[in-house]
């Protein structure tokens, strides 16, 4: 196995952790941070692919790259906006989940409100 | 070589335990931690991979400046009155078995990869005396793809303007919320005098080795932000108020250079974001340099987050 193919398996199961940790953590600052595991592993996938295209004197295909750090400075602008959105929502109903077990009778309060 | 790739092994099997634990870990604050260790861990496979541009814009942002922000805003939660109810076993082996299959789909694909992969390096190779960089993935950035990178500063500025508008209306155009310490230890105060001369050295080498080595504006913008965060912290600056001219103007001075470069293409190359042959360096060189300021100024607002303190007069 080359090292490339075992960084792809690599990138393989933190896609399957991150998407584990996005669906079973309730609380929102955990499903951003699975959400940034899961990104990572696409990320990773990307260095396999630009690994393998190594070619012309260079290590790794500068195509994928480019498009992997442009990736995760946008990863990060969505975190810091998610991180924001949550700050204001704990301040406002003081949760750190999205939906609440009650969620029905808090609709109710909110369409009264 | 086998040793090499014995080292790698051992890598990927910490990279994927530190993962899990950090997806099952009890506190936020212990996840958070496990992620920059994370973060780091991961750009030592990315050099592993041949790719050092994208290991230090890992380290940098996706470890470093993500965990700050989290960590920034793990300390900003009040705990719940009610402890949150985890979700039941059934719903958790249906995700487990959902996710495994796309692990194994993944793998899969990764396993049946055709043999001669397709690759643009070539190209790259080829063009890269014209663009007069030596780093073709600053190439590729500033360059074959400048568009991308482009739209990439308006996304950043976008979030931004998304966080701030989180503001309540009294706070507009006040002081973002960052956690300052009201008495920093002496520690903090002495690490955020010496540091910043060696960040801000730092930062600008990497923008300027950015043309011909690994490198460039994002890594070197994360660690001026970086500096700027720790002096802000430890209270020796203070945070500036959301509305200082200065600030917007070091916001836009970066995205609007490249644009106004990218435009004067029209007229002095051929089409939009095209350099003319012979001065591409020194252009590039002027919209890295603008973009590594407005770069470090808007990382270091989005972990600063929302206004929500009027400016003391």
């Amino acid at each position: 196995m080359s090292s490339a193919a075992l960084f792809g398996y690599c990138g393989a199961v933190l896609v399957g952790l991150g998407l584990y940790g996005l669906i079973t953590r309730p609380e929102v600052l955990r499903k951003i941070l699975s959400f940034n595991v899961l990104g990572s592993g696409v990320f990773l996938l990307f260095g396999v692919f630009a690994r393998r295209g190594a070619a012309a004197g260079l290590g790794a295909d500068p195509v994928p790259q480019a498009l992997v750090i442009t990736g995760i400075v946008v990863a990060f602008s969505a975190t810091a906006l998610a991180v924001a959105l949550l700050v204001r929502l704990n301040k406002e109903t003081g949760q750190i989940v999205v939906a609440p077990d009650d969620s029905e009778e808090s609709g109710e309060q909110g369409a009264t409100r | 070589m086998t040793l090499v790739f014995a080292c790698e092994v051992v890598l990927a099997g910490l990279l994927v335990a530190i993962a899990t634990w950090t997806i099952v870990a009890r506190t936020a604050f212990a996840a958070i931690v496990l992620f920059m260790v994370y973060g780091l861990l991961l750009a030592i496979v990315w050099v592993a991979l041949s790719a050092v541009d994208v290991a230090l814009t890992e380290a940098a942002i996706g470890g470093g400046v993500t965990s700050m922000l989290l960590m920034g805003a793990a300390t900003r939660l009040r705990a719940p009155t009610t402890p949150v109810a985890d979700v039941g076993l059934p719903l958790r082996i249906a995700a487990g078995l959902l996710c495994a299959l796309v692990t194994v789909v993944l793998g899969a694909v990764v396993f049946f990869l055709p043999d001669v992969a397709p690759t643009l390096a070539p190209v790259a190779k080829d063009n890269l005396a014209a663009s007069g960089l030596g780093n073709p993935v600053a190439a590729v950035l500033f360059v074959f793809r400048a568009l991308d990178t482009l739209l990439e500063k308006v996304v950043l500025l976008l979030a931004l303007v998304g966080v701030w508008s989180l503001a309540s209306d009294e706070a507009w155009g006040g002081v973002p919320g960052l956690p300052v310490y009201a008495r920093p230890g002496r520690i903090l105060v002495f690490l955020a005098q010496i540091l910043p001369p060696i960040g801000i050295i730092v930062g600008i080498y990497m923008f300027w080795a950015g043309a011909s080595q690994p490198g460039g504006a994002f890594q070197g913008g994360t660690i001026l932000a970086a500096v700027w965060l720790l002096t802000m912290m430890a209270r020796l600056q203070d945070v500036p108020a959301i509305n200082a001219r200065w600030l917007r103007l070091l916001l836009v001075v970066g995205p609007t250079a490249f644009l106004a470069i990218g435009l004067a293409g029209f007229f002095i190359a051929d089409s939009f974001l095209a350099y003319p042959p012979g001065i591409a360096k020194p252009l590039i060189i002027v919209v890295e340099a603008t973009l590594t300021l407005s770069i470090g100024v808007t990382l270091a607002l989005l972990v600063a987050g929302p206004p929500e303190r009027l400016p003391q007069r």
